[in-house]
């Protein structure tokens, strides 16, 4: 057996000690970080310990990154393996929901740790999945490191690295020396990537770059409402111009509040068609407009200026063609691939016979549905993978073509069936208005579950005409206007509708009972 | 070759008397291995240890010239079979896996080793995959060890300690003719340091020379009446020396005063964190100087009741520090403590909680609670004096959100179960049972297939009961890790023997990629000292199965999904194999990405894709996403007042699998994916056509929009 140390009075404990732990998501480097924070402690004079838990955590999942140190003495120190709640000093984040992430396990507290975090986002699955928005809220996680932090910086050192040409791991080392958090001068950390050999000049630009970050400590979070799109003046032919210019000076004659989302709604249905349908649209709003007043803030219109925009500018295939064969396309993706010479493009495309068919003149089109065994054998030409070099003249040509017949639309099946549609979804919505505004208004944001193609397109649909038919029941009850908000809500949940259900049911026993 | 290349790191080993090594926890015990004449070594990766499998794999040179024999074994049974080396000879001899799980296959192996008893060091070194980050059930090899007789070493965290415990074990071994386990945790063995190292030792007797003159002992074979006496053995004559062994070398380690009311007994590997606890309590300072006595196992089997009863004595009570459970240890201890009639008073798990890891909160917790209970006086005033209350931090439980592992950026598992998804759209759900490895991420969101994993190789035989066939087909996974590691004759040989009506998908990703992209039988790289190359399909028509369907590509959604249907529907009898085969593309990127960026460089036509969304076709209803899971293909929210819900958005970490853009064909969801191809160095003659083509493209969109109003890009 070993001797026995002699008794003695603890000296000062364990103050001498850094801790250091570093979140990170699998893929992030990391332990390239991780392993040039030990070179400059190493070098420092410093004893260091790494340690890592990797294995499938590696796979996309969340990894920790553990680091202690002390000035090396002839005693060795004796280290921990892994952080304890309430006891790390320094914290690196590599990303805005790892941050909440060490912040919930209680490695951020407020007496002495430093949060070094990166703002961007690197979404989990379950955010990504949910047919709406599922992202989850970064404000709750920035608003919880302001209070749990000792002292705090936040930055995108994500597009910080992406900008330098490098890896968040060099700005978050360049953030890490930049906070000052470490007792070494800047000039041993640039050695410590210098003596790690690989891709030094982008790392030590990233470095810089997050070094100077880290002296504005908190950097504002972009602001999620920004103004709508900079109207900027359209282009194409005089005539169409100044029947452009009417519609405009229409709009400026709304209400100041109503203008912005009507501009939008109004570019967008212009856009999908022309100024005459920009008119229409035009139109359908002033009969929203008639039953409302500045009482409500105008939310009746500001929803109808939005929703009936969205139901004019439907997805068909005109559009489609439209969208994949505009000059400014081709230059922004040229842009983000950063081609400068030769780049073939390839869409991936499944057309199916009811797209074509829906693209007929309404009483063909009709004829055609009308006979199952006519339209299958349209289906079975039709309804393949297609993918398009949109690079090459013929298959550009294709879908050019497609773009330019868009003035046929509005005699095709598709729009005579999105009309009508149209029509039954807002003389719902506007006949509820007199009795039960707030209703009206969720009624009317209802058509925001109509989205997608094909399956997913009808999908939407059923859960649309689902909700609208439970609006019409609750049409009368004092929670009415709430219930259809959360039926929005709930629809939006899952793909299958299972959470919509849930609603339903319940509301379905509360009417069942009052009935 | 694996994902990590130890090539510069092996130099270390190569490091002499007086040298300083510098590194990770592993690498220390390869290098510990070579300064103690070890004659061969072997095992199986997984994590913890895959490293330790990598760095011996791209040792091997530096171990030649020793005459030291490395074998990657196809499983930890062979690996621990492989130990029977030492049985007859004295050669020292090591093998690695990770434990439990990989314990649990030796098991056979060992049980019969450990009977034998063996002359030449034999060191199982395993890394124990328990806590944060693991993998695998939550268990401890520690009962292994306890009912196969052999010693288990569990050595302090620090390099220094690791690297002793090696030698320890090898004399320990020969000096108790029995085989000796080294349990290493996760964290240690990636923990870093330094430590003196010393020369390195070729074995004084090398397999080689070995097999020149063969030996055999009648009394180590396990058969009656030797397998009899061999239990006698290991109680009267083994266990006896390996505890004097234990005590005369000092083994275990005594820190502290020699007098205190109270003392902690520990695990060696429990030992930084009980010092952590004591540091933050005010009981010991960042060196390790403790008020507390600490009696520290680095012996966790056998214990030894005299040097635990001489550590007890004047103490009125004693902590046991034991991670996992059963608690055996404290057991142990208990009987002796009755036994021998001691007064001192036990704790352990009715103060520490029974299951799960010991982490920095739960020991300090622990420790303080019993200080506080057993001995006050000991605590200084500010631990004892109330906290002052901290500030209110906003609860984020309800707003993080989980990040499980899933499958990496243009995995070419993610199109099998996107068209496995799709089948069971058109033919009702099935009954799917999984096997070890990557494809179980599978069982996780998007995909949500398959609902049992019970062990490596074991897919396809989980689902036997099913075999008779009924409405539906059930069906299996298996990865190609797997199919070699056990799979091939354990659910293979047992389907087609039981003609079973099953269907098994083979995912082959030419490595055993979850556990680091090791070479198999069947990887298709060109390997110097092993043999690849070796079909799973050839190996299927072997033991006699003929419905099999080799798939090249599996990015074809679309013919997986045909493929994954004509099994569940033929007529054919069963079983019925599918071999999904594609490079994993961790690997392949680690592979293709340095020669893609030479040949840019030196001005080789190289074409450079990537995939796109049309933000203004896309709906934002995810449902790509559902099928999908790429972390590449993630959200965007628009500046477009309009719209409501995010788009789909892919960013640059697109390695242009093209998952997406088929799974958008196949399962027919919208139109907003493209392809960009960028050609690098493109010849004259493409660059002139190329020119040509967007003119007369850009003239066409331009007179198009000339005839209509347009705002700019809408997106």
């Amino acid at each position: 057996m070993n001797l026995p140390l002699s008794q003695f009075a603890p000296d000062t404990t364990q103050d001498g000690i850094i801790k250091l732990a570093a979140l990170a998501v699998g893929g992030q480097g990391g332990g390239v970080l991780t392993g040039w924070i030990e070179a400059v402690a190493r070098s420092q004079g410093y004893a260091v310990q790494a340690t890592s838990v990797a294995g499938v955590a590696q796979r996309t999942g969340a990894t920790i990154y553990y680091i202690e140190m002390a000035p090396q003495g002839p005693v060795p120190t004796v280290f921990s393996l892994a952080p304890s709640a309430g006891d790390v000093d320094i914290m690196i984040a590599a990303e805005m929901m790892e941050a909440g992430r060490a912040i919930l396990r209680g490695f951020v507290t407020p007496d002495r740790t430093t949060l070094i975090a990166s703002t961007h986002r690197a979404l989990a699955v379950s955010e990504k999945t949910v047919p709406g928005d599922g992202i989850a809220n970064a404000d709750e996680v920035r608003a919880a490191a302001e209070v749990a932090a000792r002292s705090l910086i936040l930055a995108d050192f994500d597009q910080v690295a992406i900008r330098a040409g490098s890896v968040i791991s060099a700005s978050l080392f360049g953030a890490l020396a930049g906070s000052g958090a470490l007792p070494f001068p800047r000039a041993a950390f640039e050695d410590a990537i210098r003596a790690g050999g690989k891709g030094v000049e982008p790392s030590l630009r990233a470095f810089a770059a997050g070094f100077e970050a880290a002296q504005q400590g908190v950097q504002p979070a972009r602001t999620a409402d920004a103004p709508p799109m900079a109207a900027a003046a359209p282009q194409g032919p005089a005539r169409l111009l100044t029947a452009w210019q009417a519609l405009e000076t229409r709009v400026t004659a709304l209400p100041g509040p109503v203008q912005p989302m009507t501009q939008a709604g109004l570019r967008k249905v212009v856009g999908f068609q022309d100024p005459a349908y920009g008119a229409e649209y035009l139109d359908r709003l002033d009969r929203v407009l008639a039953l409302d007043g500045p009482a409500n803030d105008w939310a009746l219109s500001i929803a109808g200026a939005k929703h009936i925009a969205n139901a004019m500018a439907y997805d068909d295939i005109f559009r489609v063609a439209d969208a994949k064969t505009r000059p400014e396309r081709l230059a922004r993706i040229r842009a983000e691939m950063g081609a400068t010479g030769v780049m073939q493009l390839t869409e991936f495309t499944h057309p199916r016979g009811e797209e074509i068919v829906s693209l007929l003149p309404a009483g063909l089109g009709r004829w055609i549905q009308a006979r199952p065994r006519l339209y299958a054998w349209i289906d079975r030409r039709v309804n393949k993978g297609r993918r398009l070099r949109t690079d090459r003249v013929l298959p550009f040509v294709q879908l050019h073509v497609l773009a330019s017949l868009q003035g046929w639309r509005r005699r095709s099946l598709r729009h005579a069936d999105e009309m009508v549609h149209l029509t039954a979804w807002l003389d719902a919505a506007l006949a509820e208005a007199p009795r039960d505004y707030a209703l009206a208004v969720e009624m009317l944001k209802v058509r925001r579950l109509i989205k997608g193609y094909s399956d997913t397109h009808a999908r939407g649909l059923g859960k649309f005409d689902r909700v609208m038919q439970a609006a019409r029941r609750l049409s009368g009850r004092e929670d009415a206007a709430d219930w259809v908000r959360r039926l929005v809500t709930s629809a939006l949940q899952d793909e299958q509708g299972t959470a919509l259900d849930g609603t339903l049911r319940t509301i379905d026993s509360f009417i069942d009972s009052a009935g | 070759m694996a994902e990590r290349s130890f090539k510069a790191e092996v130099e270390h080993l190569r490091l002499g008397d007086g040298g300083t090594f510098t590194g990770e926890g592993i690498l220390a015990i390869t290098k510990a291995l070579l300064e103690n004449g070890v004659g061969y070594v072997g095992g199986y990766q997984g994590a913890p240890i895959s490293h330790l499998m990598d760095v011996l794999a791209d040792a091997e040179d530096l171990m030649a010239e020793l005459g030291v024999r490395f074998e990657a074994n196809a499983s930890e049974a062979a690996a621990g079979a492989m130990l029977a080396a030492s049985v007859h000879y004295p050669i020292r001899g090591a093998v690695t896996f990770k434990g439990p799980v990989g314990v649990n296959v030796a098991s056979d192996a060992l049980a019969n080793l450990s009977s034998s008893g063996v002359t030449g060091g034999a060191l199982i070194i395993v890394g124990e995959d328990y806590g944060e980050g693991s993998s695998i059930m939550q268990e401890r090899s520690h009962a292994f060890a306890m009912k196969s007789q052999f010693w288990l070493l569990d050595p302090r965290p620090n390099l220094p300690s690791i690297v002793k415990a090696v030698g320890d074990g090898f004399e320990l071994s020969e000096a108790s003719n029995t085989p000796v386990m080294l349990m290493v945790r996760i964290r240690a063995c990636h923990v870093t340091g330094q430590f003196a190292t010393r020369d390195n030792v070729p074995p004084p007797l090398t397999v080689r020379d070995a097999l020149a003159n063969p030996q055999r002992n009648v009394d180590r074979i396990v058969l009656p009446p030797m397998s009899y006496a061999q239990e006698h053995d290991k109680i009267n004559n083994r266990w006896p020396a390996a505890v004097r062994f234990i005590r005369e070398h000092a083994l275990n380690e005594v820190f502290g005063p020699a007098e205190a009311p109270v003392g902690i007994v520990c695990q060696g590997g429990m030992y930084n964190g009980v010092i952590r606890a004591l540091q933050r309590l005010g009981l010991a300072d960042l060196h390790g100087q403790t008020s507390v006595p600490i009696y520290c196992l680095n012996v966790t089997y056998p214990i030894l009741p005299d040097e635990f009863a001489a550590f007890c004595r004047g103490k009125d009570s004693v902590l046991i520090v034991e991670e996992g459970q059963p608690e055996f240890i404290e057991q142990h201890l208990s009987t002796h403590v009755l036994r021998d009639g001691m007064a001192v008073r036990l704790h352990g798990k009715d103060i520490f909680p029974m299951a799960g890891e010991y982490t920095g909160k739960v020991m300090h917790d622990a420790i303080e609670s019993f200080l506080r209970a057993e001995a006050p006086g000991l605590l200084p005033a500010q631990v004892l004096a109330p906290n002052e209350p901290a500030p209110e931090i906003p609860d984020l439980s309800r707003t993080v959100p989980v990040r499980p592992p899933g499958f990496c950026t243009g995995c070419p598992e993610r199109p099998i179960f996107a068209a496995m998804k799709l089948v069971q759209q058109e033919l009702g759900e099935h009954q799917i049972s999984a096997d070890i490895g990557c494809h179980l991420f599978a069982s996780l969101p998007p995909f949500n297939i398959g609902g049992a994993t019970m062990g490596y190789g074991l897919g396809p035989a989980s689902n036997a009961a099913f075999d008779g066939g009924g409405k539906k087909r059930p069906i299996s996974v298996i990865g190609d890790g797997g199919f070699w590691h056990n799979g091939l004759s354990s659910s293979f040989g047992n389907m087609m023997f039981n003609k079973s009506d099953g269907v098994a998908v083979i995912v082959d990703n030419y490595y055993s990629a979850a556990t680091g992209g090791q070479d198999i039988l069947s990887s298709r790289a060109q390997n110097p000292t092993k043999s690849t190359n070796n079909p799973i399909s050839r190996a299927l028509k072997g033991i006699g199965i003929s419905w099999v369907r080799q798939v090249d590509r599996t990015y074809d959604v679309a013919h997986m999904r045909d493929v994954l249907r004509e099994a569940l529907t033929t007529e054919a009898p069963g079983p019925r194999v599918i071999v999904a085969s594609s490079e994993c593309m961790l690997n392949k990127q680690r592979r293709e990405k340095p020669l893609r960026a030479k040949a840019i460089k030196e001005g080789r036509r190289v074409e450079a894709p990537r995939f796109g969304v049309d933000e203004t076709v896309c709906t934002g209803d995810h449902a790509c996403i559902r099928l999908s899971g790429c972390p590449s293909l993630s959200l965007k929210r628009l500046d477009d007042p309009l719209r409501d819900d995010p788009v789909a958005s892919i960013d640059q970490s697109c390695v242009a699998c093209g998952n997406c853009g088929e799974v958008a064909e196949a399962a027919v969801l919208c139109p907003s994916f493209y392809e960009a191809r960028v050609v690098h160095n493109p010849s004259g003659w493409e660059a002139r056509l190329d020119g040509w083509r967007q003119r007369i493209i850009g003239a066409l969109s331009r007179r198009r929009m000339a005839r209509r109003l347009s705002f700019g890009d809408p997106a």
